[in-house]
């Protein structure tokens, strides 16, 4: 029996049509486009067609604001790094506690550096405090980095009125769109999102290859400095065979929009029904009215993640885990703890991510594989009797130096 | 996905001595959910001999978590009680054909729950003195606590001599910024500024001309002594972690090297490996490999 992927959030397959249009880059085209001569201009041709389908795909009014980048973490630290030094005299970023570590660790270091940083907290449904946010946005700010789309739970934030309350306040607003992009529909040029990241990888574009959108007439600074490719905003001979990938990944992306909104959200539905359903003491831990349509994440109260996904896996079914065990940090996912998920279950949170490639068949083998792998582990477990956690288990499990 | 041994899967998949042991006379609670994991071991011990009769486990954590437990208990059935205390984590580790360093922890948890359970048994309190911190040096997984008491201990004051009082970093290196960190926090408390181009008082006396001098002139016999005198002070750090090394033939730039006790078959005998070449290529001040003795005589044949 094949093997069930859901999990999409951390990298999705290459699209075999994706593949054939980027192969003929390798062997055939593989001119330097900055070249004068056919080898180099033939690609220079497919860079820009690349281009102008990513432009579609985000809504954005001019295709000189797509930038290629390596990933989505060098558009991050571009992006963030850009607004510091084109703003000298702003020396504050306000950020969001759940960010991706491709932010949240940039900021630590800026922090160590001098920077002063806020971060903007969340409820226990993962949203944000709109007034937290307006208080905090002064001529001291040199940008807003907020995530459309949160990785581990597929919480959404109102990205769109947080940039333009920046706009308002005169300042740069970036967000970290890598799982959002493809999964909702996007509009920049009617928004006031200033620069915007992208990775291939998760649109099955990929891997090595991501997108920094940066609007039109917003001061910039580039992180590499060199030759004059992307307009001089970023230096490094372009990976053409990727950009032509992550084009055609954006073209279907948009092609399959309205999918990933109705079949893929269908199929999550269904899982989470049938789990929610068929295993006690487990619940949903994110804000389930305002979320990506692919994603889904459970928490299985007193049982460990990482037991849960090894299990999975020799079930031939891969999902993923905010238990620290699983990242080989003692500390459970920041999500997790920001979003005051109690330790008791958010060490037993797992995550099932779609993608258009998955089917309703899939979805009810891990129905039905979930609940014997729940059981066998709270049968281990020193927290659960028979049928129910103990009562009060802080206290009917004493360490005798606690 | 961890590199787990096929035992460890296999002590996961198939747990041994699962659930409370009935009539247990012994009982050790270690952990809490808030760490991520929990172990209770229950113990049914002979109050006449002192042999433990049956043994078994509650576990919520990891794979490596359960897989440790499991092991432990297999480990001490049928021991004396105080046979069992003086199983160590690395033995459970080692039962487990090994554990990556970041898992460690799991052994160390299974070693203090038995000392809690024989403590228990016989009617005292046991104390904790373990505390754990974040796992810095992932070459030899040493956790921050450990390396910052080992520098107010020691008043360390480089990244080279906490390498050498507790191998942190001693390995890939990548974890230097992080003990830089450490450094600077304990030597400020102490009213000191960490210098990161300070160099540590050297160990060792001869000169350098001496050394240099080996690369290309220096005495047979002196050289090798050399190297014996540097692996034996070695020895200690790996004996501390129930493994040794010895000496057994050095040709031109090549050192072999015979690894014994628990450094055999260890996950990170190779890293051991690279820290002792490190180690003689610094203090010999010349470029040498270090390599297991089974090498050898593929060396021989080839030349």
């Amino acid at each position: 029996m094949k093997d069930v992927y859901l999990d999409n959030n951390a990298t999705t397959m290459v699209d075999p049509g994706v593949v054939e249009a980027m192969i003929p880059y390798f062997t055939e085209q593989f001119g330097n486009p900055s070249s004068m001569h056919s080898f180099g201009n033939k690609v220079g041709f497919a860079l820009k067609s690349a281009r102008k389908q990513i432009q579609a795909l985000l809504g954005a009014e001019h295709d000189s604001e797509i930038i290629f980048t390596s990933c989505g973490t060098e558009s991050d630290s571009t992006a963030i790094l850009s607004a510091l030094k084109a703003q000298p005299e702003r020396n504050e970023i306000i950020t969001t506690v759940v960010e991706h570590p491709a932010v949240l660790s940039l900021c630590e270091y800026l922090e160590k550096e001098g920077y002063k940083v806020h971060y903007l907290k969340v409820n226990k449904k993962g949203q944000l405090d709109l007034q937290e946010y307006k208080s905090l946005l002064s001529d001291r700010v040199a940008v807003v980095s907020v995530m459309w789309a949160n990785n581990e739970t597929g919480t959404l934030f109102p990205v769109l009125e947080m940039a333009e309350l920046a706009n308002a306040a005169g300042v740069m607003f970036h967000s970290d769109a890598v799982q959002a992009v493809g999964k909702i529909p996007m509009d920049l040029k009617t928004s006031k999102i200033d620069m915007l990241s992208i990775s291939g990888h998760k649109l099955h574009a990929p891997k090595g290859i991501g997108v920094l959108y940066l609007r039109r007439g917003v001061r910039f600074r580039p992180l590499l400095r060199g030759g004059h490719q992307e307009r001089g905003r970023r230096a490094g001979t372009e990976n053409a065979a990727s950009i032509v990938a992550l084009g055609k990944a954006a073209e279907m992306a948009l092609e399959n929009m309205e999918l990933e909104n109705t079949r893929v959200k269908a199929m999550r539905d269904r899982l989470e029904q049938g789990i929610l359903d068929s295993v006690s003491h487990c619940f949903t831990t994110s804000d389930v009215d305002n979320r990506l349509p692919n994603t889904c994440n459970i928490a299985f109260e007193f049982v460990e993640g990482e037991a849960i996904l090894m299990l999975l896996n020799k079930e031939g079914i891969a999902a993923s885990s905010g238990s620290a065990c699983t990242s080989g940090s003692l500390e459970p996912s920041h999500v997790m703890r920001a979003m005051d998920i109690p330790y008791t279950a958010a060490h037993g949170s797992t995550r099932f991510s779609f993608s258009r490639y998955n089917n309703m068949e899939e979805v009810e083998r891990v129905i039905a594989a979930i609940p014997p792998i729940i059981e066998k582990l709270r049968k281990l477990s020193p927290y659960w009797d028979e049928n129910g956690p103990v009562e009060e288990p802080e206290k009917a499990f004493a360490p005798t130096y606690a | 996905m961890w590199d787990y041994s096929e035992t460890v899967q296999d002590h996961f998949y198939n747990p041994r001595n699962a659930g409370a042991v009935e009539e247990a006379n012994a009982t050790g609670d270690v952990g809490s959910l808030s760490c991520g994991d929990a172990l209770r071991l229950t113990l049914k011990v002979n109050a006449d001999t002192d042999v433990i009769e049956d043994a078994g486990f509650q576990t919520f954590g990891c794979g490596s978590a359960i897989a440790s437990s499991s092991a432990l208990t297999e480990m001490i059935k049928g021991m004396t009680v105080d046979e069992a205390l003086t199983v160590s984590n690395q033995e459970i580790a080692d039962y487990l054909d090994g554990l990556p360093p970041e898992k460690m922890h799991c052994s160390v948890m299974g070693r203090e729950a038995l000392q809690a359970a024989v403590a228990n048994y016989r009617g005292e309190v046991w104390s904790d003195d373990h505390e754990e911190g974040a796992l810095i040096c992932k070459c030899f997984a040493i956790d921050a606590v450990h390396i910052e008491e080992t520098i107010r201990a020691n008043n360390l004051t480089t990244v080279e001599e906490v390498a050498n009082y507790t191998k942190a970093g001693g390995g890939c290196a990548s974890c230097h910024e992080g003990i830089e960190e450490i450094l600077t926090m304990v030597m400020e408390e102490a009213g000191e500024t960490f210098d990161p181009e300070a160099v540590a008082p050297p160990e060792v006396t001869t000169t350098p001309e001496t050394l240099v001098a080996g690369t290309s002139g220096m005495a047979i016999m002196k050289r090798i002594k050399r190297i014996e005198t540097i692996i034996e002070s070695i020895r200690p750090q790996l004996q501390a972690d129930r493994g040794d090394i010895e000496l057994v033939e050095v040709m031109g730039d090549t050192i072999y090297v015979n690894m014994t006790g628990a450094c055999s078959g260890c996950q990170m005998a190779a890293q051991t490996l690279g820290g002792v070449q490190q180690r003689l290529i610094e203090d010999l001040g010349e470029f040498v490999k270090v390599v297991p003795a089974t090498e050898l005589p593929k060396a021989m044949a080839g030349a």
